[in-house]
């Protein structure tokens, strides 16, 4: 414990909290819809042409991070104009992610040297994120959140009710693209916590833990950003005090929560219902 | 496709007192198309407010392009149309509208009354919160379409006739003056297509509002609707239940002989032109009509 103490002290320390708080933030809200949308294979190919955008931009000898986000951008950006339809999206999105990802499998090999931060990018290293980096992330993630607040209630209604939405003056198109270049920032945001193979911890996971929970909307995205928020934490602080990778206690603790919701759920409904029969 | 001489006229407003933006809606000469295929072409009718139109047809024939096009999501290719006396507009909030019954998924987070709540300010930004007095309204809707013991369950466990009634508040707490149902009975068994057509029927006659109801079966609604329309391979046919659905009415429209008849105050349309008969019930059995440019 007084390690811990010991180590909050530093402000790198400080400032990768700051950085996994609003991290955590954006995947948890950005999970909820996620989830509901379907759009994990999306997710999977952000990341991973973010990886190669990230080794491009070390090629030019630019920063990684800011590679990460016109990769993942730039997909984002494709999927938006080819494959809104799921049916399309799936198709189009398989094939982006595969180019994407030879193009990185070239760059790699251009870059010759073995790419250290590129290849932490594929298992994530928030612990070896530049100073410049982790201001560049908290800027980021409070734009996204910002334009998630702006765009929360059409889009949740786009997501569980298209047709009508649709029929009701939501312009529900431009929300699926405006959603995709939030995805985006929140792939790019995620990927440097957990890394590229590991995405899915943060952007699934939360979303779906929540859904366990409780049907109460507000209630359900306060629960994915607690999930999130507690696996990002945890993890940060675990593999500072016993040196294990970051993504390793962040995906374990994430799966932990998501069994966790699964095995007590029913025991949750029984309690409720038992409350409401009292009440009554 | 023109329709000259074929259609009976649509009848006028009958008299009754209107408020000053005019009929519900008119439509003069409407043609609408997707590229070069004509859905409908040429049609023409008014319908006055407070009235129950039906729109009937075929599965394809765009009835559902119909409702588009009042929502302003589907421009006529020639033609006008005006909605409550003002060009269609997205968006537009004196109409709700209530979709055919497509399941939801179980575990989607959203109750109820959330649905309905949509039906208010989904449509706005921001993250929001209802005030009191939306909130107020979500709970007269739900207590209008009874449906008070289960509007904070998950929508998703609910049964097809419930999910239609929280459609149904969702698509009235906004107030609107015109309700745009398309397919509301599909999938619903008799009883649940007798409560949801009543509560639509119900609204327009208590509150004088006007209903366009797209349904593929007129049975479920013969004592309700003022008018039908009956669109079928880009042609149609306006008018009472008792002028547009006669024989020789139908067989000019499917250019083909059809026989209608009326059995035990049911309407059943049977067609000939295959030598096997066909239901008005069962829309994917219509044989083409010999001689009629499909669509």
């Amino acid at each position: 414990m007084s390690e811990l103490v010991h180590l909050l002290g530093y402000s790198f320390v400080q400032n990768m909290l700051l950085a996994g708080v609003l991290v955590a933030t954006v995947a948890g809200l950005v999970s909820r819809f996620v989830v509901a949308r379907s759009m994990s294979f999306a997710v999977h190919a952000l990341a991973e042409v973010g990886f190669t955008g990230s080794v491009g931009f070390l090629l030019l000898g630019l920063s990684p991070v800011l590679g990460l986000l016109s990769g993942s951008f730039l997909v984002a950006l494709i999927i938006g104009a080819l494959g809104l339809r799921v049916r399309e999206r799936d198709a189009v999105v398989g094939l982006v992610m595969a180019f994407g990802l030879g193009v990185g499998v070239l760059f790699l090999s251009l870059y010759g040297r073995y790419a250290t931060e590129a290849m932490a990018l594929l298992f994530g290293a928030i612990t070896a994120v530049s100073q410049g980096d982790i201001i560049l992330m908290v800027v980021v993630a409070v734009v996204t959140i910002a334009g998630l607040a702006v765009m929360y209630r059409p889009l949740t209604f786009a997501t569980v009710d298209p047709i009508v939405a649709e029929a009701r003056g939501v312009p529900v198109r431009l929300l699926s693209i405006l959603f995709l270049l939030l995805l985006a920032a929140a792939v790019a945001e995620a990927v440097q916590v957990v890394g590229v193979l590991l995405i899915l911890t943060l952007l699934i996971t939360p979303g779906a833990t929540a859904e366990r929970l409780t049907s109460h909307p507000g209630l359900a995205t306060l629960a994915s950003v607690s999930v999130a928020l507690l696996a990002t934490v945890g993890g940060i602080l675990l593999a500072l005090l016993t040196g294990a990778p970051v993504s390793f206690y962040v995906t374990a603790i994430a799966f932990v929560l998501y069994m966790g919701a699964r095995l007590g759920a029913p025991a949750l409904a029984r309690l409720r219902s038992r409350g409401a029969n009292s009440a009554a | 496709m023109r329709n000259d001489g074929r259609k009976p006229r649509a009848a006028g407003p009958r008299g009754v007192p209107q408020p000053p933006d005019g009929p519900a809606m008119c439509f003069d000469l409407a043609t609408l198309a997707y590229g070069d295929r004509v859905v409908w072409s040429e049609l023409s009718m008014t319908v006055p407010q407070g009235e129950f139109l039906a729109v009937l047809g075929p599965n394809g024939s765009g009835k559902t392009s119909l409702l588009r096009a009042l929502l302003g999501l589907t421009p006529l290719a020639s033609g006008s149309l005006e909605v409550l006396g003002r060009p269609p507009r997205r968006g537009n909030p004196a109409i709700g509208y209530v979709p055919q019954h497509a399941g939801f998924d179980r575990d989607v987070p959203l109750r109820g009354r959330d649905l309905v709540a949509l039906g208010i300010d989904g449509h706005r930004w921001g993250f929001g919160r209802l005030s009191r007095d939306d909130r107020a309204r979500v709970e007269s809707a739900l207590e209008a379409v009874a449906a008070g013991a289960y509007a904070n369950e998950p929508i998703g466990r609910l049964s097809g006739g419930e999910q239609q009634r929280l459609r149904i508040a969702q698509a009235l707490v906004g107030e609107p003056r015109l309700l745009l149902c398309d397919e509301p009975l599909a999938s619903l068994d008799l009883r649940y297509q007798q409560e949801i057509t009543e509560l639509i029927g119900g609204w327009s006659r208590d509150k004088g509002g006007t209903v366009v109801f797209v349904t593929h079966d007129v049975n479920p609604v013969l004592g309700y609707a003022d008018r039908v329309v009956f669109v079928v391979n880009g042609r149609w046919a306006a008018g009472s239940t008792d002028e547009v659905l006669t024989t020789a009415t139908m067989s000019n429209l499917y250019n083909a002989p059809v026989e209608v008849l009326r059995v035990r105050g049911r309407i059943v349309v049977v067609g000939e032109a295959s030598g096997a008969g066909f239901d008005i019930d069962e829309p994917h059995h219509f044989p083409e009509p010999a001689g009629v440019h499909h669509r």
